[in-house]
């Protein structure tokens, strides 16, 4: 009983049809990184590793917002929470990923006003109905949900709510591939750029990348075909030795994506650099509020500034994030570092790669799984 | 400010009597007092009196039972929010959670406790629609509310009302009904679809910004779950061997929970789960999955299969069982494990939820 907005996007049937398809040009290994943890998180849901041939590895990307979002921010969202007169806001699996001590669960636990949105508007609603209180929303993500994030942050202007400010994490797509590509152990062959984010941005900023480190990118949905679509379209150009930018999502991107979007995101935001949990600072990779914003930075709000944090020396959620090492390979794997009890961001958010094998894969031998 | 040359008027003195409080919780009402009193006279008892509720002592007496049969005692605490969805409230909710417990028991459920902690300021004709609607659920139930309780907070320490529902069942010696006794072969029946009543009561929160026609499924099941377990009774076998009702942490955590208990590997068709599209939507738009969606009028049967087409027509003979369906069943192989077998033909693990269910950022 499936949804008629995705129903035919699972048909077992085609899905089974475009396996084929790919079984049929493959001839040799081919190491595939799915950038978004959207897919990530379908292709473990939906097991679509075990049905394509064992030649294809996914290597699971960075493209997990929650996860990359850096120790140090979490430690500031946690401390500007705690504080007595602040509604701490955030989206929901925000909130049980760990800083260096506790999570946002905890601050609740202990008193603190952390409540969960589904929007960021939410928080505007928040703060005109608690005027005497400091409202402050954790914004992260990538540049699928700047667009909104941008919104409320005009929408405070406009409508002179000053009790607001963001912990602004904004990070973006393409630079991360070029770190990914640029490091000397990269093992990525092709990519599926994520379909979401380049809903909104288009997928010009690839055409580059794709030339100057001569690989096939295919922008790619999040249901079972789409994804299949996606490694087919990816496989193909392999076999060929093309290395082309590619839209597999086209119901939805178009070539320069969702133009007033993007002058919002460029009204409020500006390019930084940011470091993502995991990886360290890549350049250029984020957005942070304009000056002329700066006072709904939460950062420069509070005074919180001089945080400085230590990661789990066990965890290997860099290695993963990058597609070095596979989550089972990491010795904390389902014992020391489980969802309730993670030691790392990757086993957190159900889009995090080490979430994702431990929900739908741990300590299982099913027939035909290629790559766990 | 009266004038000292004009004599006092003792005759337009009066003395104010006391408020009686008849419209709002206040805490003399939790005191034990003549506000509880009247509260339990004009709520509690006018609702749900029956003799022995109204013998009014500390406790009841029950009758003593046939040696054939055992009783079965469950306890559930009811502190939903808010107190009212679609489809039910937390009265309703407070009978069925209870009777259902102790009808998975394989008992038939007869007496309940009932114990409020009410919100200094609840309006009382907000507690008696709950009480009235316990009424109507417990008379369907065919249970009597035979001993409750009246506590009182203060403003800001409880959320209206919460309900703790205890149940007494009996059930015969001789059907052993338990999470431990599943057995390799069962198949698995589930009474109907999932997810509605968790996506209900998300939805009465009002935080999702739509509404849909999707009501709690919130029911007392004793009735279907006793037809069923008839099956099989008159050559003296138990055609069900373990009953289930998937409430928090829905399905998953169910069937995770019955592996771990009796030590078996369980399979089950992702296709043949019944769910409702409006419910699917609802949860793919916020990254839930119903799988893991309270249910508050469902069950889960693992039968012996030579009886399963006997129990399925039975269950799907009542009006609460109508979309029952074979989902699973039980193996052997990989024990205290449930794989999910997906409508693309792979095969993965299903997992009990861990922590609490968060909507996902995009």
């Amino acid at each position: 009983m499936e949804s008629k907005l995705r129903s035919g996007f699972r048909e077992p049937k085609l899905v089974q049809a475009k396996i084929r398809q790919i079984e049929k040009i493959v001839t040799r290994p081919w190491a595939i990184m799915e950038i978004c943890g959207g897919q990530t998180h379908a292709i473990k849901k939906f097991g679509l590793d075990q049905l394509l041939p064992p030649q294809i590895e996914f290597i699971h990307g960075p493209g997990c917002p929650v996860c990359v979002t850096s120790l140090e921010l979490v430690d500031k969202a946690l401390e500007i929470a705690s504080m007595p007169n602040v509604i701490f806001t955030s989206y929901g699996d925000m909130l049980r990923v760990p800083g260096s001590n506790g999570d946002l669960f905890t601050v609740k636990a202990n008193g603190g006003d952390v409540r969960v949105v589904y929007s960021p508007l939410d928080t505007l609603k928040i703060a005109q109905e608690n005027p005497q209180k400091e409202v402050v929303f954790f914004a992260i993500g990538f540049e699928t949900t700047a667009p909104a994030n941008a919104m409320c942050i005009l929408q405070a202007q406009t409508l002179k709510i000053d009790n607001f400010s963001m912990l602004v994490s904004h990070v973006c797509v393409p630079p991360a591939i070029r770190a990914i590509l640029s490091s000397p152990s990269n093992r990525v062959q092709g990519f599926l750029a994520a379909g979401h984010v380049c809903t909104v941005m288009g997928y010009w900023e690839y055409l580059p990348i794709a030339q100057e480190y001569r690989i096939p990118i295919v922008v790619t949905g999040f249901e079972p075909l789409d994804i299949l679509e996606g490694v087919y379209r990816v496989v193909r150009q392999l076999e060929m030795g093309t290395f082309e930018v590619e839209n597999a999502y086209s119901r939805l991107v178009t070539y320069e994506g969702n133009i007033s979007a993007q002058k919002v995101i460029h009204q409020v935001f500006e390019v930084c650099d940011r470091k993502w949990r995991g990886i360290g600072v890549i350049p250029q990779s984020g957005w942070k509020l304009r000056p002329e914003f700066v006072k709904y930075d939460a950062e420069s709000r509070f005074d919180i500034q001089s945080i400085t944090t230590q990661e789990s020396s066990i965890c290997i959620s860099g290695l993963v994030l990058q597609g070095l090492k596979k989550p089972y390979e990491c010795a904390a794997f389902g014992t020391l570092c489980t969802p309730q009890n993670p030691l790392g961001a990757t086993m957190v958010s159900s889009e995090g790669a080490c979430a994702a094998y431990y929900h739908y894969s741990r300590n299982i031998d099913v027939p035909n799984v290629n790559h766990v | 400010m009266s004038d000292q040359s004009q004599p006092i008027d003792f005759l337009g003195a009066y003395c104010p009597l006391p408020l009686t409080h008849s419209d709002q919780i206040v805490l003399g009402h939790g005191s034990g007092g003549r506000l509880t009193h009247d509260l339990v006279e004009r709520v509690f008892a006018a609702h749900l009196s029956n003799p022995l509720l109204d013998q009014g002592d500390d406790g009841v007496g029950l009758p003593i039972l046939d040696p054939e049969f055992e009783l079965v005692v469950s306890t559930d605490s009811h502190i939903v929010s808010p107190i009212f969805f679609p489809g039910g409230d937390i009265g309703k909710l407070a009978v069925c959670g209870t009777v259902n417990d102790v009808s998975v028991m394989g008992a038939k459920p007869l007496y309940l406790t009932a114990g409020f902690i009410l919100e200094e300021g609840l309006q009382v004709e907000v507690l008696e629609y709950l009480v009235k609607s316990m009424a109507i659920a417990a008379k369907e139930a065919g249970v009597a509310i035979v001993a409750g309780d009246t506590k009182v907070v203060e403003r800001g320490k409880g959320d209206g009302v919460f309900i703790n529902t205890s149940g007494i069942g009996v059930r015969p010696k001789s059907l052993r009904i338990s999470g431990r006794n599943v057995k390799i072969g069962d198949q698995i029946i589930l009474s109907g679809p999932i997810g509605e009543h968790g996506v209900a009561v998300l939805q009465a929160r009002g935080e999702l910004g739509f509404t849909s026609e999707i009501r709690s499924d919130v029911v007392p099941l004793n009735h279907m779950i006793a037809n069923a377990l008839e099956v099989g009774r008159q050559s003296e076998e138990n055609a069900i061997h373990a009953m289930r009702d998937p409430t928090r942490g829905g399905l998953a955590t169910t069937l995770n929970e019955s592996a771990r208990q009796s030590n078996v590997g369980i399979v089950v068709e992702e296709a043949a789960i019944p769910i409702l599209e409006t419910v699917s939507s609802v949860c793919e738009m916020l990254g839930f999955d119903p799988l893991y969606m309270a249910n508050e009028g469902k069950c889960v049967f693992f039968v012996d299969r030579k009886y399963t087409d006997s129990v399925l027509r039975v269950i799907r003979s009542h009006e609460y069982g109508s979309c029952a369906a074979v989902i699973g069943e039980v193996v052997a192989q990989h024990p205290q494990k449930v794989l999910l077998r997906t409508t693309m033909g792979s095969t993965r693990l299903l997992d009990m939820l861990s922590g609490e269910m968060l909507p996902r950022i995009c």
